[in-house]
């Protein structure tokens, strides 16, 4: 098949998009909220620079959490801060605190190789590695040891990433002979293989069709069931559509520069249909960013 | 508004023509200087085939070298001894290679990388007599050349050209590749062994071989570690063994001209091992590119 053709079986085979209404959503979600991240007073520094600062907020347990702002104003920084990814630059540094289920996920003695396998990441331009379908998925189960029922576990995660029905005949073929979109859903395979308590996602649309868009936020509604869902996007509608709670991040010029900021963090109705911050409304309303 | 202007002259004046002559005259000397690269490429091969391609035949390739003063012989000993040479030179300077290469690009703090990096170029550059004596004082002084001793010299004549084809191939892999591994919950280690090398496999391959064709007619090292040997085939290196190198120097020396003929033979079954092994890792320096960046 060309990859035109499997776009076009792509576009039929895809359900129909649920009707997102901001305001109905509410009223679904749990009164009762879990804490899964508490973040207090952080702020991002690369050397001298600070990305982002005054980022505090509570992510709650099965819920989409996304996080909106214009470009610059360290929301990936922020999202990359989840999972100690930015341990990766040598000149990171974090100030402030955030609490992963209790502990503090920068405390002494916390090995970043085992946060990013609990907290999950899917980036903005589709990874696979140069290996099988399969072997993407079941790479990361092998090397941690869960060997047992792989093939179980695979087509589960498959499942779960809404891509098994396309992929399943030909699981031996390379991973990259997958369209942008089934690649970003394969990623996404491979993130919950490990079962990881929570999934971030890195502006996981931006590099894809909107109908591949449209098919990672269906998802998206899916996973929340099972994970706690973090999203960066620099997509208000998508925010809107998929979001239960939003942070809007935005830019400050101050003595040493720009810096990233948290503005304001609520419910996405709300943030979207009655912001509390003049910064916030010019930005949703689109005056701004 | 509607003033008739004089038609546009597009043909230029004295000035543009005589920068276009310089132009010309430009690229005319650059073009004379890759021919000539050529040509001597081209002078080389038929120098060495037309002297060399009378002596070669099967009984050249596969007897032992000849006695003194009589016809006949072949260096069977040259190429296996040469090949056992290369063979522990690879052994050697290929983990080594690698790993140094792994460590510039995967694991070193920024500041230390530039100092090793210069050490590689450097090791590079070094004249491959240097090396022999080197080698010679630490290895053979006191005890006897032998093929091992050979295979070291040969090894730090190969290191640094692994090292730094390997890490050309591995600023290939996209780092969007490291981080979906990171992001799993693997080590840098296992990102490395299970993603990295993996994508960077025929890189590496390409530079070994290359490394293996270069290091296989170095002459200067095997002169000081492995020069004094008998006619036949042996295979063990805790002794001297033949090898092609510097057997030829040992013909062209001689006042034999039959021994010259052999030396021209000799030379030209280096030469086409040399172009061959270029060729292939040529070829799948190409393969590899092509399936990484697909």
């Amino acid at each position: 098949m060309t990859p035109e053709e499997e776009r076009v079986k792509e576009t039929v085979t895809m359900p129909q998009m649920r009707p997102v209404d901001v305001a109905q959503r509410r009223e679904s979600q749990p009164l009762t909220r879990e804490t899964v991240f508490d973040v207090q007073n952080v702020a991002a520094n690369y050397g001298t620079n600070t990305a982002v600062k005054n980022v505090n907020l509570e992510i709650y347990r099965n819920v989409v959490t996304a996080l909106i702002g214009p470009s610059g104003c360290g929301k990936s920084t922020f999202i990359r801060c989840l999972n100690r990814m930015n341990d990766e630059v040598a000149s990171f540094h974090l100030d402030g605190k955030i609490i992963f289920q209790g502990t503090d996920l920068y405390g002494d003695g916390v090995d970043p190789v085992e946060v990013r396998r609990r907290i999950g990441m899917v980036f903005q331009k589709p990874n696979p590695f140069p290996k099988t379908i399969y072997d993407n998925v079941a790479w990361a189960p092998r090397i941690l040891g869960m060997k047992k029922h792989l093939d179980e576990r695979i087509e589960k995660a498959l499942r779960g990433a809404a891509l098994w029905d396309e992929v399943k005949d030909r699981l031996k073929k390379s991973a990259l002979s997958l369209s942008g979109g089934q690649q970003q859903r394969l990623c996404i395979a491979r993130a919950i293989a490990i079962e990881p308590e929570v999934l971030l996602l890195d502006e996981p649309a931006s590099a894809l069709d909107p109908i591949a868009t449209q098919s990672i936020e269906e998802l998206m509604h899916e996973l929340k069931n099972d994970y706690t869902i973090v999203i960066v996007t620099h997509n208000m509608q998508q925010a809107a559509r998929v979001a239960d709670r939003t942070a809007f991040f935005s830019i400050e010029v101050g003595e040493k520069g720009r810096s990233g900021v948290l503005v304001e963090y609520d419910d996405t109705s709300k943030l979207f249909t009655n912001p509390a911050d003049k910064r916030t409304e010019d930005y949703v309303t689109g005056r701004f960013g | 508004m509607a003033a008739i202007e004089a038609p546009l002259n597009l043909r230029g004046n004295k000035r543009l023509r005589r920068r276009q002559l310089v132009n010309r005259l430009a690229e005319l000397i650059a073009t004379l200087a890759a021919l000539a690269a050529i040509a001597v490429l081209v002078a080389v091969i038929w120098a060495v085939a037309k002297r060399g391609a009378s002596e070669l035949s099967w009984s050249f390739l596969t007897e032992d070298l000849p006695i003194f003063g009589l016809p006949g012989g072949g260096i069977a000993p040259l190429l296996v001894g040469s090949a056992i040479i290369v063979g522990i030179a690879t052994a050697i300077a290929l983990p080594i290679g690698v790993l140094t290469a792994l460590f510039l690009s995967e694991f070193s703090p920024r500041r230390v990388a530039p100092a090793i990096q210069l050490a590689l170029d450097l090791m590079n550059g070094l004249p491959s007599v240097i090396i022999g004596i080197f080698v010679f004082g630490l290895l053979v002084d006191g005890h006897t050349q032998s093929g091992y001793a050979g295979g070291f010299a040969l090894s730090i004549v190969m290191m640094p050209l692994i090292a730094r084809s390997t890490q050309e191939v591995l600023r290939l892999v996209p780092s969007a590749q490291r981080e979906g591994a990171l992001a799993l919950g693997a080590s840098r280690w296992r990102t490395v062994l299970g993603i990295v090398l993996p994508s960077a496999f025929g890189g590496i391959l390409t530079g070994t071989v290359l490394a293996i064709a270069r290091a296989a007619g170095e002459t200067a090292p095997l002169l000081f570690t492995t020069s004094i040997f008998a006619n036949q085939i042996s295979t063990d290196p805790r002794h001297a063994l033949p090898n092609i190198p510097v057997q030829i120097f040992i013909w062209s020396e001689s006042p034999d001209p039959e021994d010259h003929a052999r030396a021209w033979a000799s030379a030209l079954v280096l030469m086409l091992f040399v172009l061959v092994t270029s060729l292939i890792a040529r070829a799948l320096y190409v393969r590899s590119r092509r399936k990484m960046t697909r």
